[in-house]
Parts: structure tokens; sequence; C-alpha cells
């Protein structure tokens, strides 16, 4: 009873972050409440029994992704007072039916009787563990990360980096 | 031997960027260069040897393997990177500008070289990612608005792209329960074929297929990709447009509908309309365009129709009209768009209202575009007519009688907005401003040399090739 | 009601939800960090659904290796579209009035 509690209190909690990071009109409160959300889901992966997963989740989106985020919001234009009422009321004009449009998708959802016959809880495998799926069957997946933020390594020098002529 | 084609570009990359002061760095372009024509010696020379497995294989166990459609992809990656970079050359200012774009399709052509080889399902979208992260950077690369903002609506697509892919991916990884490696192609093939008929099971396919339509830019998903590909600088153009789109779109495509969904007359029904659909549609948006880049890009469209034509023949000649004109087409796209970064280079424009008459001032172009847009038409006895022939015929054995038609139809429609573009851009009368145009650098009019070359040469060989080379990809569908 | 259930009910709710807020959110702004913002709060749903995926099969260890994959994805990505927009910033002097008119047309 207590573990269904907590797990519809950590969905909801995971819909609402997602909720305010889409519906708050300034962009540095809307970083901020990714993180928000990714803790939520950080707390979500230890109830799936994912804690290496967790662990990536919260170091990485919820800290270095919103970090990121921040410092480029910081060159956003700053808006007066005046501007931000306005850009409030903007935002409240084309989000107000989200909210509603969950909680109806919710309370639809949760009357339909889902198929579950092909779900039956599966024991773990035996003896797979996180590094032997990475290091002796995933190795290219490996490879491929590596890749990948070589890559995104390349697109801040390219970028960014103020062209010298030589 | 197979792990190489992913490390040693790789391993080349974390070598030229070594900070060591700049002299690793000069040689980068050439190193990248040599490369790409080690790649295509390798494949023309040893592709029967070349297997899995191995002594490399047992000390590096990537999961790779290697069948004639991965050694023609291989191929025209190696070409096509090869084409690319020779136009950097001679349109890439700067040492380092140079240096970090041979470092950028170096990390392209691993990707690509992993998606060719690979057999399983979450890695094919891992490699799509670093090929696409790889594709964004190099769009943004000339940093002007349009190209930053063209690589800004890719990347957020291809977030999009990333969602549906990956939500397909797990929903199908419950339909494939107790595998032990349930994500790779022949296991998920084998779960669809026992649960193909869940709900579950057609959703998560459905999800996988239409992320990986948004990403290779296929119809119906096709509306970034002709603004994309003209905002990108002269040399990403060719590589995008030539390579890494069909290397991602059509090679995923075909692969998953080849070797990933259990063939049906369902599932081929829908692939030869979408077939059709892209002929139709690229073609007509083709009729309407001014600029040379979108006129390609629309082109593409169409070309792509027509693999998908080939492969929704379900048979084995379907599968070589595809896979023939996959590399084909990857051979002479390359080609217009290096043509098209030639006049960019000496004009410093592709719109082709402000153009015309340049053929005397262009003489290499000229004919080089000539040779690609009869190709492209399907004009005899260039490299194009011979695979449009194979699909036709597939299709006419096949009974699609009506996608027959429509294929040879829209052929003459390719031929005539082609024709149209050449005599804008090469013929007529030009413009007083245009009078002092030299031919385009070397390295670029060699780039066109050999690709138009390439294009010549299949042609003229074909009969050759086919039993030697080319037969032998029959051999990724059973024979029935 | 079992618990694989139960998870499945719930959380498969919480993924339906978190992504209709995402593609909601991506539709309707003009900002390019919302955007961002946007696909980020997508890449969250699919990671719970990977995840939620894993623990119904018994497979874990496969499904907390591509949950990983993908958070090291998401970063790559994130990465390259800040610097996109700061070059754009460098251009215009504002890096949220930059409306996405090319997704539009």
């Amino acid at each position: 009873m207590l573990d269904t509690v907590l797990v519809i209190l950590l969905t909801a909690l995971l819909a609402i972050g997602a909720l305010l990071t889409a519906m708050t009109s300034r962009l540095l409160r809307a970083a901020i409440m990714l993180a928000v959300t990714s803790a939520v889901l950080t707390a979500i992966m230890f109830r799936l029994n994912a804690p290496l997963a967790a662990v990536f989740e919260l170091s990485v989106c919820a800290g270095l992704v919103p970090a990121i985020f921040i410092s480029a919001i910081g060159l956003t234009r700053r808006l007066d007072p005046e501007g931000l009422k306005a850009r409030f009321k903007d935002r409240i004009k084309r989000y107000w039916f989200l909210p509603v449009i969950l909680v109806a998708v919710a309370a639809g959802l949760s009357q339909i009787h889902f198929v579950t016959d092909f779900i039956v809880s599966a024991p773990d495998s035996a003896g797979e563990t996180v590094q032997t799926v990475f290091w002796n069957t995933r190795p290219l997946d490996l490879l491929g990360q590596v890749a990948a933020l070589l890559a995104a390594a390349f697109a801040v020098v390219v970028l960014l980096k103020e062209t010298t002529n030589d | 031997m197979l792990p190489l084609f992913v490390l040693v570009p790789l391993a080349l990359l974390m070598i030229v960027n070594l900070p060591v002061g700049q002299f690793l760095r000069r040689w980068s372009w050439g190193l990248t260069l040599l490369l790409t024509i080690a790649q295509a010696a390798a494949l023309i020379c040893f592709a029967p040897h070349l297997k899995a497995g191995g002594f490399l294989a047992t000390l590096i166990p990537l999961t790779l393997e290697l069948d004639n459609l991965s050694c023609v992809m291989l191929l025209a990656i190696a070409i096509v990177v090869g084409a690319s970079l020779l136009v950097a050359r001679g349109t890439v200012s700067g040492m380092k500008q140079l240096s970090n774009f041979a470092s950028l399709v170096l990390i392209a052509m691993a990707g690509m070289n992993a998606l060719a080889l690979l057999r399983d399902l979450f890695s094919l979208w891992l490699f799509f990612e670093v090929v696409g992260v790889a594709s964004f950077v190099l769009i943004a690369f000339r940093r002007d608005r349009g190209a930053l903002e063209g690589a800004f609506t890719y990347i957020i697509l291809s977030g999009v792209a990333t969602v549906l892919m990956l939500g397909g991916l797990a929903i199908l990884m419950l339909v494939g329960r107790g595998e032990s490696s349930p994500l790779t192609f022949a296991n998920v093939q084998a779960a669809l074929q026992i649960s193909g008929g869940l709900t579950a099971a057609r959703l998560g396919i459905g999800m996988f297929l239409c992320g990986l339509l948004i990403k290779g830019g296929l119809v119906p998903f096709h509306g970034w990709l002709p603004g994309a590909y003209s905002a990108a600088n002269a040399p990403a153009s060719v590589l995008l447009a030539g390579i890494v789109t069909k290397a991602t779109g059509v090679y995923g495509l075909m692969r998953v509908v080849s070797s990933v969904i259990p063939p049906t007359p369902g599932v081929n029904a829908v692939v030869l309309f979408a077939g059709a659909a892209a002929v139709v549609i690229g073609a007509l948006g083709a009729l309407y365009q001014s600029e040379m880049k979108r006129l390609f890009a629309y082109s593409s469209i169409s070309q792509v129709g027509y693999i998908l034509l080939g492969l929704g023949c379900g048979g084995p000649l379907g599968m070589l009209g595809a896979t023939l004109h996959l590399f084909n087409h990857a051979i002479f796209k390359s080609l217009l768009f290096v043509n098209a970064a030639a006049v960019e280079q000496r004009v410093g424009t592709t719109d082709m209202t402000r153009l015309g008459g340049l053929g005397s001032k262009m003489p290499w172009t000229n004919v080089t575009s000539l040779i690609a847009t009869l190709s492209t038409a399907g004009v005899p006895p260039l490299s194009g007519f011979w695979s449009k022939l194979i699909i036709v015929v597939a299709l006419w054995q096949g009974a699609h009688y009506g996608y027959a038609v429509v294929a040879i139809l829209f052929s003459l429609v390719t031929l005539g907005y082609l024709l149209l573009m050449q005599r804008k851009v090469f013929f007529g009368e030009m413009p007083a401003e245009l009078a002092n145009t030299r031919e385009a650098s070397p390295s670029v009019v060699i780039s066109a040399v050999v690709l138009a070359g390439i294009t010549f040469g299949m042609g003229v060989l074909f009969p050759l090739l086919l039993k030697t080379f080319l037969l032998p990809v029959k051999s990724i569908f059973p024979l029935q | 009601m079992t618990e694989a259930v139960l998870l499945f009910t719930v959380f498969g709710i919480g993924v339906i939800l978190t992504a209709i807020v995402g593609f909601y959110c991506l539709l309707t702004t003009k900002s390019l960090i919302r955007a961002l913002i946007a696909v980020e709060i997508l890449a969250k749903a699919v990671t719970l659904l990977i995840v939620l995926c894993g623990y119904l099969t018994g497979r874990m260890a496969l499904a907390q290796t591509l949950a990983i994959t993908l958070i090291i994805i998401e970063v790559a990505i994130v990465v390259v579209a800040i610097s996109v927009v700061l070059a754009l910033f460098k251009q215009d002097g504002d890096a949220d009035a930059t409306t996405m008119r090319t997704l539009k047309g």
C-alpha cells in the first residue's frame, strides 16, 4: 500500500515538474525546474532498481545539463517588469489548457483496462551487470558515445572560437 | 578486420588533434583523404576476403557483420567523403578551419562505417546520433544565420526522432522478452514473427520507423531537408546530400525493411506506395525551385523514391536494383552538389535566375554536370540507366504495372527539370557581371571528374560488373 | 494487482503525460532555448520508458546501459545545440529573441 502511494506520488511529481518546466515564463526557472524533474526521475530509477543509471541521471541531467542551459540563459536579454508581465499573460493564454489536457488524459488512461497479459514480472537475469553488458556485449556503444562526445567538443571549437586568420 | 573501419577513423582523429603544436594538424586533410582512398581500395581489392571474426575481432569484440549491401555502402562512403574533402580544399579557407572540417568528416565517416556494419537496433540509433552530431556542426560550419538556423532545426527534429525511435525500441524490448540480446536485428525479427500481431509490437516498430524517416529526411518527413542542404557550406552539402542521408535514412530503412520486419505483402505495399509518393512529390517540388542546391535536394527525395520502389518489390531483383541505385545515386548526386559548389565558388551564388552561359567559362563543370544530369534521369549508357532499368523490370515482374509506369514517367520529368537547370546555368545568355568567371579550383574539378568517371565507367562496364560484383548482392535476400 | 502491472500502469501514464507536455511545449514555443528544454523533457519520458521496460522484462543491466548511453548522447546534443544558440547570439545580441523561422517554413 505504501509502495503504491509512493509510485503514484512520484509519477505525479514527474508530470508536475515537466508541466512547470514548460509553463514558467522565465527561462532560468525553466532550467531549474528541469533539474528538479530530473531529480524526481532519479528517485523513480532507484525505485526501479536502476541505481547506476540513476546516478548518471542525477549528476549529468540534474547537474550538468541545467548548468549548460543556465550559462546560455545568462546571455539572454533581461526583461523589465512590464515585459515580464506581458510575457506571463501571453504564456498563460497559450498554456492554460495544458494542465486540463493532462488531467483529462490521466483520468482517461487510468480508466482504460490495459491488456497486461504479456507482462510477467520476470526475475533479473543472473550474472548480468552493467559492466558486463557494456564491455562484453555492447562495446560498440561505448565507441559511439566517445565519438559523439568528440563531435560535441568540436562543435564548441568550431562554433564558438574566434576565427583567426593564419 | 571489420573493427578497423570504425577504429581507424577515430584513431586518426585522435592523432591529428594531439596537442603537439600545429605540425600534425597541417596533415589532417591529407591523411583523411588518404584514409578514404585506402578504404575504397581495400573494398575493391579485398571485398571477398573481408569477413567478421579474425584476430582483431577477438581482441576487440565489436559486434559487426559484413554483407554485400554493407560493402556497397562502405565503398560509397569512401568515395563521397573523398569528394567532399577535395571540395573542402578549394572552398574552406584557413588551415585551422580545414583541419576542423577534416576532423568532423572523420567522425561522420566512423559513424557511417559503423552503421553499415552493425546489426543491432539500439546501436543503429546511437550511430545515427553520432553521424547526426557531426552533421549538425558541419551544417553550422559557415556560422551565418541561415546555416545556424538550419542546424538548430535539424537538432530539434532529430531530438523528436530520437524520442520516437527509443520509445519504439523500449516497446520492442517488452515484446521481445526472454531473448539474450533482445535488440539485434535477427532477434527482433524473430520476436515480431511470433507476436507481430500484438498492438504493442506494431506500435513499437511503427514509432521506430517514424523516427528513422524523420532523421533520414525521407517522405513524408522531408520538410527540413532542402533548407538544411542549401544552408550548409559547399563541401558539407556534398557530404550531407551525397552520403549522410543515404547512410542514415535510406540505408537504415533498407536494413530495417529487409532484415528486421518480417516480409509480408502488406509491408511491401506500404513501401511501394511511399516510394511512388516520394518519386512524385520530389519531382514536382523540384520543378518549382530556382536555387540549385534546393533543386538537387528535391531531386534527391525523388531518387530515394526509386530506391524504395525497388525495395518494395520484395524480391532479390528489386533488392539488387535498390542497392545499385543507392550507390549510383550517392555518386551522381554528390557530383551535382560538387558542381553547385564549383558555381558557388566562382560566382558566389547558386540562384539560377542570376546565372547563365557558364558553359564556356567552366567547361569541366559543364560536362560533368551534364553527365550527372543524364545519369540521374536514367539515360543509357550511364550508371543511373541500369539501376532504374533493374527497378522497373523488378516492378514489372512483380505485376506492379502502375508503379512501373510512374517510375518511367517521372524519369522523363527528372530529365526535364535537370535539363532546365543545365540550360539556365550553363547555356543561354551570360549576364554581364559573370564575364570574368573562371573554371573552379583544381581540387573541385578533380573531384567532379572522378565522380563523373565513376558514373560513366559504371555505365559502360555494367555488363562486366554485373557478373563479378553485383549479382552477389542478391544474397541479402534468400532466393525464393 | 501485481507489482508489475501497477508499475506498468502508473509509470506508463507518467511517460505519456510527460511526453504530452514535451510535445506541447515544443509546438507552442518560439524561443530556441525553450525548444531545447522541451526536447529534454521528452528525453526524460523516454529514459523512464526504457528503464521501465527493462524492469518489467527483468533486464535491468541492459536497460541501465541503454539509459546511460542515452544520457551521454543527451549531453552531446545539448552542448552542440547551445553552441549553435550562442553562435546565433553573437550575431543578434540576444539568445532568446531568435525565433525558429526555419522550423515553420
